[in-house]
């Protein structure tokens, strides 16, 4: 055994050195939080440390299930995600499809790169774009007003804010999103359009019978993909973006983690918290890989 | 093939070249307007922030006193510090790992590919990172910026797969002529495959470039925060009080206004001028990522 073992390192001995950053960066920057997230299940305190903290097991869960909010974060986190799998998950992939029909390939290259752009920008300037568009004397409002119709303060209006996020979501990600549907599409192969013009098909029905089913396994995977982050919704944006007037749909578990972890330094609440929602979302991945292997052949794994 | 359109398909075709146009024009047009309203006159914009197609007076003010201005500037110096040792680390690691993943017969190689992509279904969260950090004694340093996301497993995996496609052939010969794995990683494979590299290390900058969340929990010293905290102080908490240093009271409302509009220009420009050269490699660096076992 130790003779074998000697072997291996003697032909790759430097492949295993490159291995070992490598590995050391994976075990104390995400291996051993996942050890840390048994703060969950103590009631943590910082000087006694992680082993010296008393054990209370399921009780910051019960704590939770029971608080007055718990509804409101689960209302917000799924709505959001849902509102967004209904507008954003489609748009990127139309997109796609309207832009593999153009047929200049400079026009739709310069629309390409014009339309991946805001991708780039960063979430703090995305933020402070929509802030300032969506205030009282902002552009939004002024078109709104020249119009006709009266102004509307989007930011403190609980009602707004899901579809205030969903669209700058889709402004800013929908160009880049198309890629990888463009690059399924690039795929496919000329000779089966051929066969199909032949028997008569127009373009429309092309698109329907060709082009989709080809582009399905792509649609599928990025299906399962965003339905196991059903619970996740990235809080960078929604912290940049709330405030206490909107908290009602504004407020997701993820923000909830950083104000109750952070700013409020309650650590084993919202560590539990956090653990809860990878949880929900690793099952929903499961679940959504195991149907979808059941149903068609494509999944993650 | 015939060349006839019918009506329909000419009727589809110029209606979907207006709606990409339409696409361009709403792509762009928040874009242009803020890069007009930080060249304009910051006493017309404070009146009011009509619909603009140009710079309504052009004034370059607000790009003075950005440069004036002491926070944005230690900002931009910060940014460029962690953009630059970040990228560094990140590409380093990436590509140890990719290599070593790649290396086909290297014994256990299907543990170390479990345990590096196991991480990216699970992760112990926010909390406990964050604990780590404080316990690492990483808090208010510049470690806690380019340390904790060193390796994108994401970006690994598309390296991998770029280098499990280069022929086994060119290691073997080079070996026969006597090169170790070093020199085979850094002279064949690293340029073989640069277009791939291109992408991931323009991804790793734009992610260093773009970040603030970290900085925002880690940082407490005000010398040490990159350009997008700064940015998020003048946006978000609309918090302008530190920024008029250097401004007459009377100057200080106006340029406010206007100072945002330039400081988000400046931050953002340096991605914007780089990434169209780089967009070509895009596609082929998500093929090769995605669809590929």
């Amino acid at each position: 055994m130790f003779e074998f073992l000697k072997k291996q390192w003697m032909k790759n001995k430097y492949v295993y050195i490159m291995l070992i950053p490598v590995l050391t960066y994976y075990i104390v920057f995400c291996y051993i939080p996942m050890y840390g997230v048994s703060i969950a299940f103590k009631s943590f305190m910082p000087q006694k440390g992680i082993i010296g903290s008393p054990w209370i097991g399921l009780q910051h869960f019960a704590t939770f299930f029971d608080s007055y909010y718990f509804l409101r974060l689960i209302k917000n986190t799924l709505g959001i995600n849902i509102f967004w799998m209904l507008v954003g998950f489609p748009a990127p992939i139309i997109l796609a499809l309207l832009l593999n029909e153009i047929k200049s390939a400079t026009y739709k290259r310069i629309t390409q790169t014009i339309t991946y752009l805001p991708h780039f920008v960063s979430i703090v300037v995305i933020a402070g774009i929509i802030l300032q568009f969506t205030s009282r004397n902002g552009l939004i409002n002024e078109i709104i007003a020249m119009l006709g119709f009266e102004r509307i303060a989007f930011m403190i209006k609980p009602e707004w804010f899901w579809t205030v996020f969903v669209t700058s979501g889709v402004w800013q990600n929908v160009g880049w999103d198309s890629i990888i549907y463009l690059a399924a599409l690039s795929g496919l192969s000329v000779e089966m359009y051929e066969a199909a013009k032949i028997d008569g098909a127009n373009r429309f029905r092309q698109i329907i019978h060709i082009t989709l089913p080809g582009i399905s396994p792509t649609i599928i995977i990025l299906l399962i993909l965003n339905l196991g982050n059903l619970m996740n919704v990235g809080f960078e944006k929604i912290i940049l973006l709330y405030n206490p007037s909107i908290y009602e749909t504004a407020d997701v578990i993820s923000s909830f983690v950083y104000r109750k972890g952070i700013l409020e330094a309650n650590y084993s609440y919202s560590a539990a918290i956090g653990l809860f929602n990878s949880a929900v979302n690793f099952a929903l991945l499961v679940v959504s890989n195991s149907i979808s292997r059941k149903a068609s052949e494509t999944s993650l794994w | 093939m015939s060349g006839r359109k019918s009506i329909g398909e000419s009727i589809f075709d110029a209606t979907n070249n207006v709606f990409m146009f339409f696409m361009i024009l709403i792509t762009l047009y928040p874009l242009l307007y803020i890069l007009f309203a930080s060249l304009s006159d910051p006493v017309r914009v404070m009146q009011g922030n009509r619909i603009i197609f140009a710079p309504s007076g052009f004034s370059l003010d607000a790009y003075k006193a950005v440069f004036k201005n002491p926070s944005i500037l230690s900002g931009f110096k910060n940014t460029i510090i962690y953009v630059g040792l970040g990228t560094c680390i990140n590409m380093l690691l990436t590509v140890f790992g990719a290599f070593a993943l790649a290396k086909k017969g290297l014994y256990g190689r299907k543990l170390f590919m479990f345990i590096i992509v196991f991480t990216m279904f699970f992760n112990g969260g926010l909390i406990p990172a964050y604990l780590l950090i404080k316990s690492l004694a990483f808090t208010d340093t510049l470690w806690a910026i380019v340390l904790p996301n060193a390796i994108s497993t994401m970006n690994l995996i598309i390296m991998r797969t770029s280098f499990h496609g280069i022929p086994d052939s060119i290691s073997e010969s080079a070996k026969i002529d006597g090169a170790n794995d070093i020199i085979v990683l850094f002279r064949l494979y690293i340029p073989i495959s640069i277009p791939v590299m291109a992408v991931i290390i323009l991804y790793y900058a734009v992610g260093h470039w773009n970040s603030w969340f970290a900085a925002s929990i880690y940082l407490k010293r005000r010398e040490l925060f990159p350009i997008q905290l700064i940015l998020r102080e003048i946006l978000v908490l609309n918090n302008t009080d530190n920024m008029m240093i250097g401004a007459a009271v009377t100057d200080a409302q106006p340029i406010g206004e206007t100072l945002k509009y330039a400081t988000i220009i400046i931050a953002t420009i340096p991605i914007l001028i780089v990434y169209p050269f780089l967009q070509k490699y895009f596609v082929k660096g998500m093929m090769v990522g995605s669809l590929k076992e």
